[in-house]
């Protein structure tokens, strides 16, 4: 039951304090900018012809990969800065020992704040995924082939983050907690970007630095499963050609790269309630 | 006083553990060699003490003593490296504990975005009180520190001292067995500590207890039926205000006594000379007027006596330095 209080009170702090608004109103003008983006492709000629209907899907789809990149860095960051503070913000300012008096568990705030700040994450990816999507099919047709796959992969993507920085908030600091998320995804998308050369030029060595990295913190991993859910299957054709990239994804995620994903973010909460039990307020 | 269970880590609820139902004569707080170091550095040092039920009990200490540890020890926040004890018959850090006891943290911050009618009714929730008590509760624990009018503004818009009465509020609310108060009226101007005593004598006339932590030594001697001074982590005096003050003396203001009158002056008690007044320490308040006859036969010209009681900051200093 206090979890739920905790829970409330954190999403209650983000609405309050305009975080979700801030979220929202950037998205409406990242969403109106790109769709005046999108509506012009329809129009583009290319050798003095208009594009026909799978010039465009395509021009669209490599268009729509670039603006869920973007969402997908912004969102690690909002991810990381969201959980940094989370606990240890509260332990920093004295606002968790006033809460750790009363009869709360340790787990049941930890458990309390990663709730709310996963609904807050939740509905920031679900609103503004599902817009652009929308976006995308008025203007120009195009309609990812798995859109929902996509939503989830991008979610998870955030949750792993979000579940990763909160677990070291828990023991450090928050600026500390924080740099370290972001570096870390960081250096999990560069792990990838390695692998894809790796396997560009068949470097075994080069190549197992992206499939470590995918296991490592799955948050590229992740991004290449948004990837293929939402890129047209001539993309991932031309993957498998040898031309993959951050942008192209040759195959979606096996069964066990998910079962491994799922475990991965259990585990990573376990060590965050965990972790607090023997904190020290 | 049931016997102590073994201590809960910080953050372990010994409440999911079978414990001795918590009796109403067990004292509000009893610790038995509470001990808690951080490397090599002691910050309590085998503390033992027992608060009675209904007792204003002052920690008093200089800065850096250990008071604060041993209140986020009561609380179950910090881990004791050895020791054990319980509040109100439950073990330190318990849920149970926890369900009772009504807290002011030194470090009072609440969350600025909410209003104060906000904040209290967030630890009303997690205070576990029946939900129709809540408006009841609220409004009296406004009321109590004076914010009744400012119930519906942010906290972020309180001043330093407005925010402290909140938190007094906070650790009033739901009719708590025990208060424990860390530095409470560190942030208060003369007003606000007068009514911070008011509230402690109330408290204490219904019977709860009251842990007030503090090195405002004048507050703790107008409230406090019992001190206990830390220093170093240990406890280096305890008792009752007039037991630990229990030093009477007479203060005399005077000229022409030289060294050999001052030795024969001793008979009455300490001597000691500064500043042109002559304090002697330890004397039957009877024997004054004895004392000032002495003084005059010795040669001596009398301006004033005062029959000061040794204050507690002359007795804390005193204690302190001795250490």
């Amino acid at each position: 039951m206090a979890t739920w209080v905790i829970a409330s009170l954190t999403w209650r702090e983000l609405v309050r304090r305009k975080l979700v608004v801030a979220l929202l109103a950037l998205t409406a003008i990242v969403i109106g900018v790109s769709g005046w983006g999108f509506s012009r492709v329809p129009h583009l000629h290319l050798g003095g012809h208009p594009l026909t209907q799978g010039e465009v899907h395509t021009a669209a789809a490599q268009l729509l990969l670039l603006v869920m990149f973007m969402f997908s860095f912004v969102l690690a960051l909002t991810c990381a800065f969201l959980a940094a503070p989370a606990i240890a913000g509260e332990l920093e300012s004295g606002v968790a020992q006033g809460l750790l008096a009363r009869p709360l568990r340790r787990r049941e705030l930890v458990l309390g704040r990663w709730l709310g700040l996963t609904l807050t994450i939740s509905v920031y990816t679900v609103v503004s995924t599902t817009l652009e999507f929308t976006l995308v099919r008025w203007t120009t047709g195009y309609w990812p082939p798995q859109p929902i796959g996509a939503e989830a992969a991008l979610l998870v993507e955030g949750l792993i983050l979000l579940t990763f920085t909160l677990a070291l908030s828990t023991r450090i600091s928050a600026i500390t907690a924080g740099v370290i998320a972001v570096i870390a995804f960081g250096a999990m998308w560069l792990g990838g970007v390695a692998g894809a050369f790796g396997q560009v030029f068949h470097n075994a060595a080069i190549t197992n630095v992206g499939v470590v990295t995918h296991f490592l913190l799955p948050t590229d991993g992740l991004w290449h499963a948004a990837v293929y859910a939402m890129e047209p299957s001539s993309f991932a054709a031309a993957a498998i050609r040898g031309l993959n990239s951050s942008f192209e994804s040759t195959s979606g995620p096996t069964f066990w790269y998910l079962a491994w994903v799922a475990g991965w973010l259990v585990v990573a909460l376990a060590v965050a309630l965990v972790s607090f039990e023997s904190r020290e307020a | 006083m049931a016997e102590a269970a073994t201590e809960p880590a910080a953050g372990q609820e010994a409440s999911t553990r079978p414990f001795p139902r918590p009796a109403a004569d067990s004292p509000a707080i009893h610790v038995s060699q509470l001990t808690k170091s951080y490397g090599p550095t002691v910050a309590v040092a085998g503390l033992s003490m027992s608060v009675p039920r209904g007792e204003v009990f002052g920690f008093l200490g200089p800065n850096g003593a250990g008071k604060t540890t041993v209140v986020k020890l009561l609380l179950g926040l910090a881990r004791p490296t050895a020791g054990e004890g319980m509040l109100l018959g439950s073990p330190l850090g318990s849920l149970e504990a926890r369900r009772q006891v009504g807290y002011l943290p030194e470090l009072f911050r609440y969350q600025g975005w909410l209003k104060a009618r906000e904040v209290l009714a967030l630890h009303c929730r997690l205070a576990q009180l029946e939900r129709s008590s809540w408006p009841e509760a609220i409004s009296g624990a406004l009321r109590t520190v004076g914010l009744t009018e400012r119930a519906d503004d942010r906290v972020a818009s309180f001043s330093k001292g407005m925010q402290q009465r909140l938190g007094l509020g906070v650790a009033l609310l739901g009719s708590p067995r025990l208060v424990l108060l860390d530095e409470p009226t560190s942030a208060l101007d003369p007003v606000g500590r007068h009514d911070v005593r008011e509230i402690v004598r109330g408290l204490r006339d219904q019977g709860v207890a009251v842990f007030l932590n503090s090195h405002l030594l004048a507050e703790v001697e107008q409230v406090c039926d019992r001190v206990a001074v830390v220093d170093h982590g240990r406890v280096i005096a305890a008792g009752r205000l007039d037991e630990l003050l229990a030093r009477p003396q007479v203060r005399v203001r005077c000229t022409g006594l030289g060294a050999v009158a001052q030795q024969q002056l001793s008979v009455f008690g300490v001597i000691t000379d500064a500043e042109g007044w002559l304090t002697v320490s330890g004397i039957d308040p009877g024997r004054v007027p004895d004392l000032v006859g002495a003084v005059v036969a010795a040669g001596g010209r009398v301006y004033e006596v005062d029959p000061g009681q040794q204050t507690l900051e002359e007795r804390f200093l005193q204690l302190i330095e001795a250490d």
